[in-house]
């Protein structure tokens, strides 16, 4: 079985089923945050759509944008507003390609492929840009220069946070790192663990536009911001590759964190997967709809007061206790 | 505008003239703020109001006094019966009507429900701003409606329209209140200030809502005195001033009840005063109930022909507390059935002044605070 | 009803005549008496503006408060209609900056001296003046539809 998906075929058929399975997961994560958040709320959430729960309103919210017109700004870069819903959707998407599902089974399993997930993830940095950009619109524009600024500021303790389960595991190979979290998953470790978590968590927030930290997307200063002239399926991409960033995101963080496949064996692995993902989509949530907004200078000031040394004492911590092991 | 000239925004070099245009999810209505940024900063605001002008002031003098007093309830459209309960003060003032006494306790227990009621609506929509309609503001701005509901169905027992209630004429009120509504405002009265400790953990007790708040858009004491800025805004600059104690109207004179004041001047000073003021008007509608006179609520004969009634010739000004602010009506009779000038006072068109001052040197994201906290409405700047 | 020995100062000092709300001053000293109010008596908190097209003149009335004793005075200046200027104060008390926009708005008259009068609720080239007697309320409000092909057409 494994000999096939390691070919080309087979790990072409392995990334359609995937993307499958993630753009589906991604539409139905929209759903369980409506009812989730609603719930929050004191209210319902979809319930006509798909009567009695409501399940069929991501099918409906996709026709929706799909028969929608497709406006282009007549001054807009074409080249850039077209290209920035793909810049957007695609890193996401790539990422499921490097998280293990099993002992062993993941479509690239890198040498570097921790690496490789972190990069790819902030890849949707460019989409934003582009799309602030081109816009040719100045709420727009001013939301592309948030990220520049906030980019700078939460890049660095998010890969300096996530440095700490690779020293733990001595590799970048996230096959290897779920293996090691076989005793103690990462998140246990005294101070260390909990710290390199909060910390990610909190930049996480930040590159997916989260509220305390979805300035970019500010949508009561600069009424939606990087996407405002986007309509039709290129808002849906800019839509559905928020949630696949996050979905990768709390994939990568249960990976890393909360050892991935590993836990007890009446349920396969990938299912333990998919419910921790599920459960720190869920916190993640929580978080967003119950805070308000912070201010850019306040944000900033947090990253590179608090979160950056914070990151860099958290390493030196990891490092003394790896070499003293 | 279609047509007209294209409008240039002069600006110096390396400025960004950002237009808030009328349509904005949080210019509370339609105002246009022209913002020149330099970066995130802002330098320069001129607010551009008029886009809700209905012409209220001209429509009052082609109808008679009888009649005008719904037409009022339209402008600021948060809490409709301070602004016929100001016309009605006037007319009155000017006419000789007396009221009676249980009409005006009648008309502070309205007044005092829809205070709290626009406040719900001014906090939700705060957090909206602060928030985000994707993220924690709408949570916030979801209690605060479910709250208000409640309260407009009590009024929508009570007169039979949610909030435009027409309770107000001149020499009474309208509806009268008995037993049963007197045990459902009570309980509405528990229930709501029941909701108020989660209000608070969700906006003013949160750190974050402290730190977009504090020190945002100070306004002192001489701008706010010469800039004539009225209600929570001016009592957050330490400026004891409430109409319903240095004037007092209707029942105000009897009821006991105290002013909240702060010193700071910022934000976060005009939201506390604000939060405060919730719990100090539910107090006084338990308040109005207990001690509620007995008698009519309407003492003028049967009016034959509304449109006859004539007032003596002379100018009036009267002012009632609105949650905005002062809210009076000066009007200039020739001894006529219609008003010869009527002038509303509206507290929103004067605290939307004070915008070009207080907003320079904040950052975009404090614009939208500082409207929050000033609260205002455009039916009322505009008329 | 205003204080009784402020309505004395000022007709001693501004050969002022009393009336209901305060008192009538003449033009020509709106802002000496303005400034007096404000610097001497302690009436610093600027409350309306507004303005009224009586029979034979246009009256200018502002109503300035003192927050220490509670007392509301109504100042008012006539103007004839064919020499519709009066001083502007909008720099003895910065809320009457837009009061006064929005009497040059609807009645027409003009201030001297005002930093910033253009018009303030109605559309910037809007003819007329609305609060005149003289306006008809018929008077067409000037929409045209704003659809592309109409914008087109015009331009």
């Amino acid at each position: 079985m494994s000999a096939f998906f390691t070919g080309w075929l087979g790990a072409a058929v392995l990334s359609g089923i995937v993307i499958g399975v993630a753009m589906t997961c991604v539409a139905y994560m929209t759903w369980l945050e409506r009812k989730f958040v609603a719930r929050m709320q004191n209210r319902i959430g979809p319930y006509e759509v798909g009567y009695p729960h409501g399940w069929l309103q991501p099918m409906a919210d996709v026709a929706k944008l799909l028969v929608k017109e497709d406006t282009t700004p007549r001054a807009a870069d074409k080249l850039l507003f077209n290209l920035g819903p793909i810049l957007v959707v695609v890193p996401a998407l790539v990422g499921f390609a490097f998280l293990p599902v099993g002992r062993d089974l993941a479509i690239v399993d890198h040498p570097y492929s921790f690496l490789f997930f972190t990069a790819f993830a902030s890849l949707t940095l460019l989409g934003v840009f582009a799309a602030g950009w081109s816009s040719n619109n100045k709420y727009a524009l001013l939301s592309a220069l948030r990220m520049v600024a906030m980019a700078a500021s939460y890049e660095i303790p998010l890969i300096l946070s996530l440095l700490i389960p690779a020293l733990l595991t001595g590799s970048f190979q996230l096959t290897a790192v779920v293996e090691a979290q076989r005793g103690l998953w990462f998140i246990g470790y005294p101070v260390i663990g909990q710290l390199a978590f909060g910390i990610f968590l909190l930049c996480a927030l930040a590159e997916g536009n989260k509220s305390p930290l979805d300035i970019l997307d500010a949508e009561s200063e600069l009424v939606a911001a990087y996407n405002v002239e986007y309509s039709g399926i290129k808002f849906a991409l800019f839509y559905a590759g928020e949630y696949a960033h996050t979905l990768a995101i709390c994939g990568l963080a249960a990976t890393v964190f909360f050892g991935g496949y590993l836990g007890p064996a009446f349920l396969p692995g990938f299912v333990w997967l998919i419910l921790k993902c599920v459960v720190l989509f869920l916190i993640i949530l929580w978080i967003r709809w119950s805070l308000m907004r912070m201010r850019i200078d306040q944000a900033i000031r947090i990253m590179w007061m608090f979160l950056l040394p914070a990151s860099l004492v958290n390493l030196l911590l990891t490092a003394y206790w790896v070499v003293g092991r | 505008m279609s047509g007209g000239p294209i409008e240039v925004v002069e600006r110096d070099f390396g400025e960004l003239a950002l237009n808030m245009g009328p349509q904005h999810p949080s210019t509370h209505g339609v105002l246009r703020l022209i913002l020149h940024l330099s970066g995130e900063t802002v330098i320069k605001a001129i607010p551009v109001i008029g886009y809700l002008h209905r012409g209220v002031e001209k429509l009052s003098e082609h109808l008679a006094y009888d009649q005008l007093a719904p037409v009022y309830e339209r402008d600021d459209y948060l809490a409709p019966t301070a602004n016929s309960n100001a016309y009605v003060l006037a007319v009155e003032k000017l006419g000789g009507i007396a009221v009676p006494r249980r009409a005006q306790w009648l008309r502070a227990f309205v007044s005092e429900w829809q205070r709290v009621s626009s406040h719900l609506v001014w906090l939700g929509t705060l957090g909206l701003d602060l928030g985000g309609a994707l993220g924690g503001g709408t949570t916030l701005y979801m209690y605060c409606f479910r709250e208000r509901e409640k309260i407009l169905d009590f009024l929508e027992e009570l007169t039979g329209t949610r909030y435009h209630t027409n309770y107000n004429l001149v020499g009474g009120a309208r509806y009268d209140l008995d037993a049963a509504m007197v045990a459902k405002s009570n309980a509405l009265a528990a229930s709501v200030g029941a909701a108020l400790p989660e209000f608070w953990s969700m906006s003013g007790g949160n750190p974050i809502f402290q730190e977009r708040t504090r020190n945002v858009g100070v306004i002192s004491k001489d701008l706010a005195m010469g800039v004539g800025v009225t209600g929570p805004t001016l009592r957050a600059s330490g400026i004891n001033y409430d109409v319903r104690k240095a004037a007092p109207y209707d029942a105000y004179g009897e009821l006991p009840f105290e002013v909240i004041t702060r010193t700071a001047g910022d934000a976060e000073a005009r939201f506390q005063v604000r939060m405060d003021e919730i719990a100090v008007s539910l107090k006084l509608v338990r308040t109005i109930v207990e001690g509620l006179p007995t008698g009519p609520i309407f003492a003028r004969k049967p009016l034959k022909n509304p449109k006859a009634t004539k007032l003596p010739k002379g100018e009036v000004y009267a002012a009632v507390e609105s949650p905005r602010g002062e809210l009076g009506f000066h009007i200039v009779s020739d001894g006529s059935a219609k008003p010869y000038r009527l002038k509303i006072n509206a507290p929103s068109f004067k605290n939307l002044q004070i915008v070009p001052h207080i907003l320079p040197g904040g950052l975009v994201a404090d614009v939208v605070a500082i409207l929050g906290s000033l609260d205002p409405v455009l039916g009322d700047v505009d008329r | 009803m205003p204080a009784p020995e402020i309505v004395a100062a000022m007709e001693t000092r501004f050969s002022a005549t009393p009336f209901a709300l305060g008192v009538e001053i003449p033009a020509a000293e709106l802002l000496t008496a303005l400034r007096a109010l404000r610097d001497t008596h302690g009436y610093r908190y600027y409350v309306l503006g507004t303005g009224t097209e009586a029979a034979a003149a246009f009256e200018v009335t502002h109503a300035v408060r003192n927050l220490e004793s509670n007392d509301t005075l109504f100042v008012k200046v006539s103007v004839p209609k064919d020499a519709a200027e009066v001083d502007s104060i909008a720099f003895v008390y910065a809320g009457a900056e837009w009061q006064e926009r929005e009497i040059w708005d609807l009645i027409g008259v003009t201030f001297k001296a005002h930093p910033d009068l253009r018009r303030i609720l109605m559309p910037d080239e809007y003819p007329g003046h609305p609060l005149r007697k003289s306006f008809a309320m018929d008077t067409p409000w000037g929409y045209r539809p704003a659809t592309a092909a109409a914008v087109e057409a015009e331009s």
